[in-house]
């Protein structure tokens, strides 16, 4: 009798051991608990400025100045948004950003497409050195080739216009180019290349050959190039700053003035106390200037996520 | 058939043409241009740029006489030597959370990815004025004051820094972290079946079998960490390039003296971590 409780016991003590701690140890539910807790603990930290942003953009100045109010904002509070939107002038800096990073991505991704087809599907003398000098323009700063750059572009008279950022990119030489070669260079590595020699024996040329039968193949690739290429571009500001000069802006670079165009716009000696520049509005702005990207990645999102993958940097 | 390998061989070089021609007018020629320049007193006159040749004196004003440039490289080097291993162990234990069978993978990954997409310089700027680049509320606790306090010190500075910008430290990691979780997901679920029947715990597999397999991303990530560290908008050695550029007194000769000097030492920290880790990886796992 005795024995046989003790033993009912046992057993009630291994099936709660094993539900709290698992068979293996990764599958118990403390250790569920844990990386759950750790997962939302760590997100909830790493998105706080994130949410900040967004709380602070809707409080007007009374909630701002009232210390009682933290997270929830006592009304629905737009008018953040429009000054914001008029500083920054919100429809058509934003019709010009996408003219200066869209065309860039575009002849970037096309660029390294052809590049990274000629890597992976021919063999010639040097490949191997062109492939590390490849790798190797990913560690040079833009600094250091950014004023002779300067100069050239000032001679060629293209200072102020988009070519100062399209020339680079069209010859491959764009922000982080060597990525988005090494992109498609795994990607047309990883493809099986019977369709193209069937196509060859057809009597099919090399160009044909890519144009119609490796890049159709290739549209995940593309995708993934342009995303990234088109971030990137976005979030550019140092070079967009010093080529662009004042002829184009973008919503970074209009972000960054933010504070002397409201002032411009809004004087203080009109002595109105909601004209005041605050923190509300700078969140706003802030908002406002990410808020297409934002758009953009919940959208895509599975393609960034993807693309690393893709790179084949984790090897094949 | 010899022939048609120099056809193929030629079509291949013709693929790559572009960069070839590309590499040498945008990059290789600045290259040598701007180290031809960083020994030059250069002078924009109206007839078009002239220089003039003084030897190292562009490198010597660097580093004897412009005090800001050699304080924010060596607060930069400090702050790099901290900040890399942070995002390098930062993001391989998300990626080894995120490892795990959970649900809501694909949302956390959305979610630590995210920063790679909004973390532009003016919307870090905005970000740090507001003083949101931290744990909330960290001003409370005891260990904050007692270092705001006594702010001097090589320690308490960077433990300063460290705590000032923990959250941006961390913004860096999104790249990093999948990478490691796509490596993690390579790996052959046989290795950890049969540690387990040799008798290995978890704790064991991971160190034993998980680490060393990771090696390679870890060196890979290291060269991404330290690269876009470097290259960030916000970082004030570029900043202090892009003003000495268009200085009257110092100029385009002495701004790229300056970037010469910034590549070299991010050649350098490159190349020392790498050949360290590498030195350090054979030892422990051949």
């Amino acid at each position: 009798m005795q024995n046989s409780k003790t033993q009912q016991l046992d057993k009630y003590y291994l099936k709660s051991k094993r539900f709290f701690l698992g068979m293996q140890g990764t599958d118990g539910l403390l250790f569920k608990v844990l990386v759950y807790g750790l997962l939302v603990g760590i997100g909830f930290v790493y998105l706080f400025p994130v949410i900040y942003m967004g709380i602070f953009s809707f409080k007007s100045l009374d909630d701002l100045l009232n210390p009682m109010i933290n997270w929830i904002p006592t009304q629905f509070y737009l008018d953040n948004y429009t000054k914001a939107n008029h500083v920054l002038n919100f429809f058509s800096t934003l019709m010009e950003t996408l003219y200066v990073t869209v065309l860039p991505a575009i002849a970037q991704t096309a660029v390294a497409a052809v590049i990274g087809y000629g890597l992976a599907r021919f063999e010639f003398r040097g490949k191997k050195v062109l492939f590390v000098l490849v790798l190797a323009t990913f560690i040079i700063p833009p600094q250091v080739t950014m004023i002779p750059r300067y100069i050239f572009f000032n001679e060629l008279n293209i200072l102020g216009s988009l070519k100062a950022f399209m020339l680079p990119a069209a010859f491959g030489q764009g922000l982080n180019s060597a990525i988005f070669i090494l992109i498609f260079y795994q990607f047309f590595r990883m493809v099986p290349k019977a369709l193209e020699e069937a196509a060859q024996i057809d009597g099919a040329g090399h160009f044909r050959i890519f144009f119609t039968i490796a890049l159709p193949m290739a549209v995940p690739a593309i995708i993934i190039s342009f995303l990234f290429s088109f971030v990137w571009y976005w979030n550019e500001t140092y070079l967009a700053a010093i080529y662009f000069g004042d002829a184009l802006t973008t919503l970074p670079l209009q972000l960054q003035k933010f504070v002397a165009t409201y002032e411009k716009m809004f004087p203080a000696e009109m002595g109105l106390e909601g004209n005041q520049l605050n923190e509300g509005i700078k969140m706003a702005g802030t908002i406002l200037s990410i808020l297409p990207l934002l758009i953009v990645y919940f959208i895509t999102q599975r393609w960034f996520v993807e693309g690393v993958d893709r790179s084949g940097i984790t090897g094949e | 058939m010899k022939g048609l390998k120099t056809k193929n061989s030629l079509v291949g070089l013709l693929f790559v043409s572009p960069w070839i021609i590309g590499f040498a007018i945008f990059t290789a020629f600045p290259l040598l241009y701007s180290l031809f320049l960083s020994f030059q007193k250069v002078k924009i006159t109206t007839s078009g740029i002239q220089t003039e040749f003084i030897r190292f004196e562009n490198f010597q004003y660097a580093f004897v006489v412009d005090a800001i440039y050699t304080e924010r490289l060596t607060k930069y080097l400090e702050e790099m030597i901290i900040s890399v291993p942070i995002i390098i162990v930062f993001s391989l234990i998300i990626a080894l959370l995120l490892n795990q069978r959970i649900k809501f993978r694909g949302m956390f990954r959305t979610i630590f990815f995210l920063p790679v997409i909004i973390a532009s310089g003016p919307v870090m700027k905005e970000l740090i004025d507001q003083g949101i680049t931290t744990i909330p509320t960290i001003e409370k606790y005891a260990i904050y004051q007692a270092l705001t306090e006594s702010p001097d010190g090589f320690l308490n500075g960077i433990l300063l820094y460290l705590i000032k910008n923990l959250i941006m430290i961390l913004w860096f990691s999104g790249v990093q972290i999948l990478i490691f979780i796509a490596a993690l997901q390579k790996m052959d679920k046989q290795i950890y079946e049969a540690a387990k029947i040799d008798g290995a715990s978890n704790w064991e597999s991971f160190w034993k079998v998980t680490l060393p397999s990771l090696f390679p991303m870890i060196i890979v990530n290291t060269i991404y960490t330290i690269v876009m560290y470097s290259m960030f908008s916000l970082n004030p050695i570029i900043e202090h390039i892009q003003t000495n550029m268009f200085k009257v007194d110092t100029g385009f000769g002495y701004a790229s003296a300056l970037s010469w000097i910034y590549f070299l030492i991010i050649a350098l920290a490159l190349a020392l971590s790498v050949g360290a880790m590498t030195l350090k990886g054979k030892k422990n796992y051949n």
